[in-house]
């Protein structure tokens, strides 16, 4: 069983219990803060952690996360130095973590070389938005390889796709629940039960959703949906406001919001 | 050249948010289909020859093969077609192609506001909707384009993240239309971005030339020995090239924007100082750091202001068929003041760029020799800003 897996407590589709998926971009605003508001997240009931390497150009985010991105590189945030900033985390830290970021990064760190490191560092698990199923096999064997899960996405117009999708799925699936890019929203229209079922045919592996969640209602119903919630622009906004003072804010959030989906 | 998945050699391919995904396969299905549909064809020459007024004229510039001393020049005036620039070739196509999806609205990057102006066209000739992603700093560049959008009907969305260039309104777009997918039509200005589009748009190019062919051999009875372009994203360059790929005698040039100079990190020169990278859909080269973070490029010519290259131009590049040399802005600038000066021809200063590289190579040909350059667009749009370049301050 992977170590993603046991984030939703265990590997069967009955076993499932409610996930919650906290995101944080590291480097913003450095990354001592990232560490401690990983540590605060876990505390507070974050079943998984989803660390984000910076992009100069990160295509799938909304205005919250982009202008996190750009304050991490502009504090010279480096892939290495996140490598070694979960390296340390991992001394204390059980919890399952996946690196979400972009092709370019992984690609011209080197495919193979960012997956050892990986390993190394103890990380589960990678999310590219940029590389659909039909890239995927370029990384995809390499974290394989090294017993890390290349996570797939689905969204509201994947339709047709779902199945091939969700069979091949690794890890958890992550469920795009709303058209555009990350954000906050105010209401959630896709029909996620229908998705959830049509993956429930085709796999095993917990699904769970994310883009536009920031609510303990909006992740509860959410979590009863499928196995879990994902949230980020929420959390990366308080970090923007909070700054160094952020990881207790962050704390108190992931708290309301783990016991919004429900442990 | 291209297999199913798209790719021209290692380049190419489909690196896009899976929410985009159905949309760019019913593309690519809408385009197959209409390429082998005699009507649509039939529609698309009838708006090239009686909208954008095709064929584009093959000029014998006579004036500047005398002074150069060398080649005979013969300049492709893809200036004089509507629009003022080769973008309406593109447009056009993907417009007729866009309506046939039963899309009511096209989005769009620009850079120069070139291929934004082609765009909000099309929409206006069509009865569709528009919206123009431009960057910030490109709407002041270029404010002259951004007036010729609105005039047309379209909405001009400037883009403040990252530079404020053609790169970050490419990222706009992008995200817009994982936003709108149902009734947008993303119609991409270059031979750039995810399967289908770096072939689809090279195909609407490519009538550059299919005309240069017939036209050089009506009037020289033989191929051209170079063809010159410059080349952002690529899209005329391609289209001026696709024709003689298989044509082994005739030199392939691409000029890139070198800007302050390839030694400087104020340049947008991809071939020149790029490494091979996956971004905005594609694999190909691009301008990035030892982190692969895309690099703040820079150049004069807000149209070449990108920090990639279409993939086929990577192919192209990497197989030799092509050549790919940087032009800094000081030797643009002087190539805009010497066609306007010698052929009475005020070019793009994108255009520029090949025409100084014309300038250094002619002289190097022999007489018997003849070189095309493509002159892609007109400069009018870029007057206030290559005063301003050398000093003076006009107002519009």
């Amino acid at each position: 069983m992977s170590n993603i897996a046991r984030a939703f407590g265990g590997s069967s589709a009955a076993n499932h219990s409610k996930a919650f998926i906290a995101f944080i971009t590291c480097g913003d605003p450095d990354l001592a803060t990232t560490a401690s508001c990983v540590r605060a997240a876990v505390r507070g009931g974050a079943d998984l952690i989803e660390l984000g390497i910076p992009f100069s150009d990160p295509t799938a985010e909304g205005p919250v996360i982009q202008a996190a991105n750009e304050r991490a590189l502009r504090g010279g945030v480096t892939t290495d130095r996140i490598f070694e900033m979960v390296k340390a985390l991992r001394r204390d830290v059980t919890a399952p973590m996946v690196f979400m970021t972009y092709a370019n990064v992984v690609f011209s760190y080197g495919i193979d070389r960012f997956c050892d490191q990986c390993a190394g560092a103890g990380i589960d698990g990678m999310i590219l938005p940029d590389v659909p199923y039909e890239e995927k096999e370029e990384f995809a064997p390499a974290c394989r390889a090294r017993g890390l899960d290349f996570v797939s996405l689905i969204a509201p117009t994947s339709e047709n796709r779902v199945a091939m999708i969700a069979r091949e799925a690794e890890g958890f699936l992550y469920i795009v629940s709303s058209m555009g890019v990350t954000g906050v929203r105010s209401e959630i229209t896709t029909d996620i039960g229908a998705m959830v079922k049509l993956v429930r045919e085709n796999t095993s592996i917990p699904c769970a959703v994310g883009f536009g969640i920031s609510t303990p209602a909006q992740a509860r119903k959410m979590a009863d949906l499928s196995d879990g919630a994902i949230v980020g622009s929420a959390i990366v906004r308080l970090i923007a406001e909070h700054g160094k003072e952020a990881p207790e804010y962050v704390y108190e959030y992931v708290k309301s919001m783990k016991e919004g989906v429900g442990a | 050249m291209t297999n199913s998945s798209g790719r021209f050699g290692v380049h190419g391919g489909q690196y896009i948010p899976e929410t985009l995904m159905n949309a760019v396969i019913e593309l690519e299905a809408a385009y197959s289909e209409a390429k082998a549909d005699p009507s649509f064809q039939a529609e698309l020459t009838a708006l090239f020859n009686e909208y954008a007024g095709r064929p584009s004229r093959l000029y014998f510039a006579k004036r500047m093969t005398a002074d150069l001393g060398g080649a005979t020049v013969y300049l492709k005036r893809e200036d004089l077609n509507h629009t003022g620039a080769h973008k309406i070739n593109n447009v056009l196509g993907q417009a007729l192609l866009a309506k046939r999806m039963g899309k009511t609205r096209l989005i769009a990057e620009t850079g120069a506001g070139q291929h934004g102006v082609g765009t909000a066209t099309a929409a206006a000739l069509m009865g569709m909707k528009c919206v123009v992603f431009m960057g910030r700093e490109d709407t002041v560049r270029q404010a002259l384009n951004v007036y010729r959008m609105r005039l047309l009907g379209a909405e001009v969305i400037p883009v403040e993240t990252g530079t404020g260039t053609l790169k970050d309104a490419v990222s706009a777009a992008m995200r817009e239309w994982t936003n709108r997918i149902a009734d947008t039509h993303y119609c991409l200005g270059s031979v750039m971005g995810p399967h289908p589009f770096p072939t689809l748009v090279r195909d609407f190019q490519a009538v550059i030339s299919r005309e240069i062919k017939a036209q050089i051999m009506e009037r020289e009875g033989r191929l051209p020995d170079a063809v010159l372009a410059c080349v952002g994203g690529g899209s005329n360059a391609i289209g001026a090239f696709y024709h003689f790929i298989d044509d082994q005698s005739v030199r392939l040039i691409g000029c890139e924007a070198a800007g302050r100079g390839v030694d400087t990190f104020e340049t947008a020169a991809t071939i020149a100082t790029g490494k091979l990278g996956i971004f905005h859909g594609m694999k190909s080269y691009f301008c990035q750091d030892e982190y692969g973070q895309i690099a703040p490029v820079y150049s004069i010519s807000a149209g070449l202001d990108y920090p990639g290259i279409g993939p086929e131009h990577a192919w192209l590049h990497d197989t030799g068929r092509a050549e790919y040399v940087p032009v800094t802005d000081e030797e643009a600038v002087s190539a805009f003041e010497y066609l306007s000066r010698m052929e009475g021809i005020i070019p793009a200063i994108e255009s520029a760029h090949a025409v100084a590289h014309a300038m250094k190579l002619a002289p190097t040909m022999g007489r018997e020799q003849i070189m095309v350059i493509n002159i892609s667009g007109r400069g009018d749009k870029d007057c206030a800003a290559i005063a301003r370049y050398r000093g003076e301050n006009i107002s519009e």
